[in-house]
């Protein structure tokens, strides 16, 4: 715990050390119910939940988005289909509200056309890559995932795992879970059975099919059907169950007590020089009907520890 | 601790505000989304979010809440019985004197922990509250208190490397105040405190010692809310806009003030032990719900709102401290032709302005040095000169003293030579005598020369 502060003026002064160690209550007092007046509120508030996917289109972006949320959060052909790639780098939102047994989420997919067809990294990771995750890893909880598992038999995906756990490590590149925020040796060690695992392989599909009398999400293919929730054919459901069912709470935790409060540092100290320090990629401007969170780069009006504004 | 913040943090966005009396809840979400072009979408299978609330409560266990207690009340109203009482714990505090000069505050921390749920507890007391003979001041130190704990929080938060996520939250969510079981009314000093107090805290107005008052005490009730709604005092509502305690917060709302008695003497009844007063006549007990509001006080204070009065502090009377202090500091939202102002174009200017004033006081400090240097030359020479004059002048009375002694001497030597001259005229006057008369005379020369030299 902080330590507590030294008083503020004689007549006045901050609580002193705790007294023993925390004493039980042998009644039952009623503090627990905080518990379910935390919950209470938190149902009523509801959560909300920001993801960006990056990487080359026809990936299965748009799928594994839909397949994680089990709905149309993209839809399957993109207007744009038809035009070129843009040039320049463009985000594109698309908000939703979903809701499961009472509780409330508003998610925000943002999706980055147009970058992802520059990195190609079906070998290894290339010095853009490495510079690119390098760059996102201070800024933001990132799980790299492979996409379109359904094309590596296992052996291959183990070798290509490896491969590119050694390159995150080689250049110290560090992925969500992060080691340095493990507060304890339960969280290690869950942690690290993730760490072993990520990237994790994984494939998305909308469709549902019917496989020994039971529907199951998957891809038909001629040569076998690949179930997206079967941990045998792909990771889907580790990649599911780390972002949603166990450590949503600890990514937007991470979010909000490092990453923005390490942006918060470094805007404040510059604050005498052009918000635009060097090295920032030039994003060119989103369309406002799109856009729902702001682009991340223009220049805030309102430095305001306003928790609105952080997405 | 930080629970609240966290949730605020999390949680808190764009919805409009929570107590829009008005308007029921869901309609304002539906049309803010509909606002925000956001689709509600309905989903084809199970998807495992609905574990985020349990994911939420873990956190917050882990990090441990915090609440914190301000008492306000006259000294031997009873404040530590109570908090002992309500929270079944013998605190140690010992007996204050009633003779304290003035108002003084004294807040201790404990941690409680009650199964999985760890609780930092601080419990403010006013000491010598209500003591003194001229009341006027006494309500100043208590506000001085809640002000001192903003304050601190926002440092914090102001701070360019801030960890708000672990400080330890001081900022009182609620003020117990302790009003005396005169059967009357409110005394002036409580309702000058409490109108000081409103809008700085939630306050929970008790009755204290209520085992004093039992048939009057409706009567008291009623004319002490209609005391405190006629001078404007905001006193803490339980809230009503969620359904699940809506009917039971409206329902205590009608019984504040609550009436308590504390106790943590055992005295058996029946066949248990429960916490009560003895008296000759009967047995007060403090959790019947016939005898007193206690368990009401416990219920309302800890078991259904505690997350509430969290809340409404960080979000009510922090932000108005907030609001106002930024704002003395020079900071607006919006400028002149009502354009808005970040903060930053704000700082910038304010830096400008201290700069520009600075240069000037530096200026001015130049100005006032050469100035002073230039008096002290001035003086200095004066004196200088003064001190040549009157070495000149001593010098020349030097040289006249001088002149004239240099005149005497001459006057002397003359005089000196002038009597030699008579002196050796005279000796050849008289050799010539005696050459002609004999010894006689030499006789009397010898009788004559002693009396001559």
């Amino acid at each position: 715990m902080e330590p507590l502060r030294r008083p503020l003026s004689p007549c006045s002064s901050r609580p002193s050390s705790p007294r023993s160690p925390p004493c039980e209550t042998s009644v039952s007092v009623g503090i627990e119910a905080v518990l379910d007046q935390l919950k209470i509120k938190a149902m009523k508030m509801g959560f909300e939940f920001n993801i960006m996917v990056v990487g080359q289109s026809g990936l299965g972006k748009s799928t594994m988005v839909n397949t994680l949320f089990k709905s149309k959060v993209w839809k399957s052909s993109l207007p744009g289909l038809a035009t070129p790639t843009p040039q320049t780098l463009q985000l594109h939102s698309v908000t939703h509200v979903i809701e499961e047994k009472g509780v409330k989420l508003k998610l925000t997919v943002t999706d980055t056309p147009g970058f992802g067809d520059q990195i190609n990294n079906d070998k290894c990771l290339r010095p853009l890559d490495i510079e690119f995750l390098q760059r996102l890893c201070r800024t933001v909880n990132v799980v790299p995932v492979i996409a379109r598992a359904d094309s590596l038999t296992i052996e291959e995906r183990e070798a290509f795992r490896s491969r590119i756990q050694e390159d995150l490590r080689n250049h110290c590149i560090d992925v969500y879970p992060q080691k340095c925020f493990d507060e304890d040796i339960n969280d290690r060690i869950l942690n690290s059975k993730i760490r072993e695992r990520i990237p994790f392989a994984v494939v998305g599909a909308d469709r549902e099919h019917l496989v020994n009398g039971r529907c199951v999400l998957g891809r038909k293919t001629k040569w076998g059907i690949v179930e997206v929730e079967n941990m045998a054919h792909c990771e889907f459901p580790l990649l599911r169950d780390l972002l949603i069912r166990s450590h949503l709470q600890d990514l937007k935790d991470i979010t909000h007590n490092v990453h923005y409060e390490n942006y918060r540092v470094v805007r404040l100290n510059e604050s005498h020089l052009l918000p635009r320090g060097p090295g920032w990629v030039n994003l060119a401007p989103a369309s406002t009907q799109q856009l729902t969170t702001p682009a991340p780069l223009k220049v805030r009006r309102r430095v305001q520890e306003d928790p609105k504004d952080e997405f | 601790m930080a629970v609240s913040e966290e949730s605020q943090h999390l949680l808190f966005h764009s919805h409009v505000a929570f107590r829009t009396a008005s308007m029921p809840s869901e309609v304002c979400e539906v049309e803010e989304r509909k606002r925000e072009n956001i689709r509600s979408l309905s989903m084809c299978g199970h998807v495992g979010f609905e574990s985020l609330p349990d994911q939420l409560v873990n956190r917050s266990i882990q990090q441990g809440f915090c609440f914190n207690i301000l008492c306000v009340g006259e000294t031997g109203i009873g404040k530590s019985t109570l908090i002992n009482t309500l929270f079944n714990t013998n605190f140690e505090e010992h007996e204050a004197s009633h003779f304290c000069p003035n108002v003084r505050l004294r807040a201790q921390t404990y941690e409680l922990q009650e199964s999985n749920v760890r609780l930092k507890l601080t419990i403010v007391n006013t000491v010598g509250f209500g003591d003194q003979i001229n009341k006027e001041e006494s309500y100043q130190p208590i506000v001085d208190y809640i002000d001192a704990q903003f304050e601190a929080y926002l440092q914090e938060e102001l701070k360019i490397k801030r960890s708000l996520f672990n400080y330890h939250d001081s900022r009182i969510h609620v003020c117990l105040y302790f009003i005396a079981p005169t059967g009357h009314s409110l005394k002036t000093l409580d309702l000058l405190t409490m109108k000081n107090l409103d809008s700085k805290v939630n306050i929970i107005p008790v009755i204290a010692k209520a085992d004093t008052i039992s048939s009057e005490l409706q009567k008291f009730k009623i004319k002490l809310m209609s005391e405190l709604v006629c001078n404007g005092v905001q006193i803490y509502q339980f809230p009503t806009d969620d359904d699940t305690i809506a009917k039971i917060n409206a329902a205590m709302n009608e019984q504040l003030p609550f009436a308590v008695v504390g106790s943590m003497d055992e005295v058996k009844v029946g066949n248990k032990m429960v916490k009560a007063r003895q008296y000759p006549w009967g047995i007060v007990q403090v959790e019947n719900e016939n005898h007193c509001d206690f368990v009401k006080l416990r219920e309302m204070l800890i078991c259904t709102n505690m997350e509430d009065l969290q809340e409404q502090t960080h979000i009510r009377h922090y932000e108005l401290y907030r609001r106002c202090k930024l704002e003395e500091m020079g900071f607006t939202d919006v400028g002149p032709e009502n354009k808005p102002v970040s903060v930053q174009e704000t700082y910038e200017a304010k830096r400008h302005e201290l700069h520009g004033e600075r240069q000037r006081k530096e200026e001015e400090m130049k100005q006032m040095f050469v100035q002073r240097v230039k008096e002290k030359e001035a003086i200095l020479k004066e004196a200088e000169r003064e001190l040549q004059a009157k070495f000149e002048h001593l010098k020349r009375v030097h040289q006249e003293e001088r002149l004239k002694l240099e005149e005497r001497r001459r006057a002397l030597e003359e005089e000196m030579i002038h009597f030699s001259k008579r002196k050796s005229s005279c000796d050849i006057f008289l050799n010539q005598s005696f050459m002609a008369s004999g010894s006689n005379i030499k006789k009397d020369k010898d009788r004559k020369n002693p009396n001559f030299m």
